[in-house]
């Protein structure tokens, strides 16, 4: 596991640091937001006005201060991403583990159905299956995204199972007459935290460019729910006239993500030999 | 070879098993157009049958009537395509072309300062999130200096492809450029690339003609992989651009619950997907001698 190499891994830290900033600052958004994010008129702020010291990302389009929406906006964006991604795991992992451990036709089946939810580019499956409910919404995002984020992990912590259980130690405890179940939990998925770590790490990313993303189109988080991705849908209106609007919260959601990659590439990096210089 | 085939036709009857069940689970919402859509795809029959329908109808190039335009999926599907095909095209275009420009000066100067620079830039094509990006872009070269359209397709000229094709090919471009760089660095530490360096040849003629084609293969790979990143990316790029796309068809239908045009479209993305990664393997294929025997 995680060893003092951790502490100089230049990518881990930075992106340790990003990610600690982006939590930090989302959830203690009710302290931090200067201005109430949904109140029209709460700072007394003109609409569209520049950034100043009394708004520093300036407002919206309803004179709203953009600093505040941004702060509440990172609450979604870190729910969802995390949110998603505990789902995700516990899925993923259950059909992995039961998938590698008892293989035969289980197996197969279990990953017949990883191949066919593979077998599309995520975001337009996502897309299409929030076609399903009759409205979109950030709950709706959650299902689709946990519909179709468990296969990776799935995946990962089957193979790492494969691999896992014809070795000796596990041979042992079978041989001491450990149950299945025992086994499973006690044995092989403990050892498979290192890759799990790092694809949920990744994972984290994908569901906060995904959330976003649909929110963006108009297929998620719902006015007064603040999410970056609507912030920057209501940006793009204003790019010509107010491009801050557009900036700030796409800033935001850049620089989040990037801690995220940046730390499942220093996870990867630390946790897998294979990946060490 | 054979095993690519048989893939691919599984693949396809496992991509349109799940599209009319998906769609018969929205109509909760609107039974008028269950009503319609149970008849057309004979809903109240057991799966397998309202399958093998839907199948037949989709051998024949029926992929059922859009609910809010009333003519063929086909046809607005076929209207669209081209669009999303040239964006495509362009963006892989620039991934390439910068991607692996990038990752082989990269490679050159291990750990230099452009090193860092470059997959620095790498990392952050591969994070910034596409529309943004997109908007970041057209504030840049269309609102501040004015050198391109903000929007819209422009009739096919040529200026406004630029930042869409930009834009999809930035996240692509950055991991063309990592994986060029790493398989270079790997491809250079083999025997016959030292070979080449005893025997006096140049440091740049190494690196281009002996290095960097094997270093190629591994990015052909990620080439297939980056398809899946341009399909993904086309329903934003091509929202924020106003490109009359595919992905902005998908995106518009999905908010109209235009239930047959989302299935047309899932599916042609999907289609698209899986025939592109049999492409590439069979690329791999012709590229690299290697895989030839056996393993295919």
């Amino acid at each position: 596991m995680a060893r003092p190499d951790a502490l100089r891994h230049r990518g881990f830290l930075a992106g340790a640091a990003l990610f600690a900033l982006f939590a930090l600052a989302s959830l203690g958004a009710p302290w931090l937001a200067p201005h109430d994010p949904l109140g029209v008129a709460a700072g007394g702020g003109a609409t569209l006005e520049r950034p100043s010291a009394a708004h520093p990302f300036g407002t919206d389009a309803l004179g709203r201060d953009l600093l505040s929406r941004v702060l509440w906006g990172g609450r979604v964006s870190l729910v969802v991403g995390i949110g998603v991604e505990l789902l995700v795991v516990v899925v993923g992992c259950a059909i992995g583990l039961a998938a590698g451990f008892y293989g035969g036709a289980l197996d197969a089946a279990l990953m017949r159905a990883t191949d066919v939810v593979m077998a599309f580019p995520s975001l337009v499956l996502a897309i299409g299956l929030i076609a399903v409910f009759e409205r979109p919404g950030l709950d709706k995002v959650v299902v689709v995204l946990v519909a179709l984020g468990w296969t990776t992990i799935a995946r990962v912590v089957r193979g790492a199972v494969l691999s896992l259980k014809t070795r000796d130690y596990v041979q042992a405890a079978r041989a001491l007459g450990a149950g299945q179940r025992a086994i499973m939990l006690r044995h092989l998925l403990p050892n498979t935290l290192g890759p799990l770590l790092v694809a949920a790490t990744i994972g984290v990313g994908g569901n906060m460019v995904a959330e976003a993303g649909l929110s963006f189109l108009g297929l998620g988080a719902q006015s007064p729910t603040l999410s970056w991705g609507a912030l920057l849908a209501d940006g793009q209106s204003f790019l010509g006239s107010a491009p801050w609007v557009a900036v700030f919260p796409g800033l935001a959601l850049l620089l989040a993500v990037l801690g995220v990659n940046l730390l499942g590439d220093g996870l990867r990096d630390l946790l897998d030999p294979r990946f060490r210089e | 070879m054979l095993f690519g085939i048989t893939l691919l036709v599984f693949l396809l009857n496992a991509v349109a098993l799940g599209d009319p069940a998906r769609a018969a689970m929205g109509q909760r919402a609107d039974p008028e157009a269950l009503a319609r859509l149970r008849q057309e795809y004979k809903l109240d029959r057991p799966l397998a049958v309202q399958y093998a329908t839907w199948m037949g109808r989709l051998a024949r190039g029926d992929l059922g009537t859009s609910f809010r335009e009333q003519r063929p999926v086909a046809e607005v599907l076929a209207e669209r395509a081209p669009a999303t095909l040239r964006l495509a095209l362009a963006a892989t275009l620039i991934a390439v072309a910068l991607g692996v420009g990038a990752g082989a000066l990269a490679a050159a100067r291990p750990g230099s300062a452009l090193d860092h620079a470059l997959m620095g830039a790498a990392v952050l094509g591969i994070s910034t999130p596409v529309f943004w990006l997109g908007m970041m872009l057209a504030l840049v070269f269309a609102v501040t200096l004015g050198w391109l359209p903000v929007s819209g397709y422009g009739d096919g000229a040529l200026a406004h492809l630029v930042l869409p094709a930009l834009t999809l090919g930035a996240l692509h471009t950055g991991t063309v450029a990592r994986m060029t760089r790493s398989s270079l660095l790997e491809v250079v530490r083999q025997d016959y690339v030292q070979a080449a360096r005893a025997k006096g040849l140049s440091e740049r003629v190494v690196l281009l003609k002996h290095a960097l084609r094997n270093a190629l293969i591994p990015v052909v790979t990620v080439i297939g992989i980056g398809l899946a990143d341009l399909l993904v990316g086309a329903p934003l790029t091509e929202t924020v651009f106003a490109w009359p796309g595919l992905g902005r068809l998908l995106v518009a239908a999905v908010g109209q619950r235009d239930l047959p045009v989302v299935m047309g479209a899932v599916l042609v993305f999907a289609v698209v997907y899986v025939v592109g990664n049999l492409l590439v393997d069979l690329a791999y294929l012709a590229i690299d001698p290697r895989t030839r025997r056996g393993a295919a």
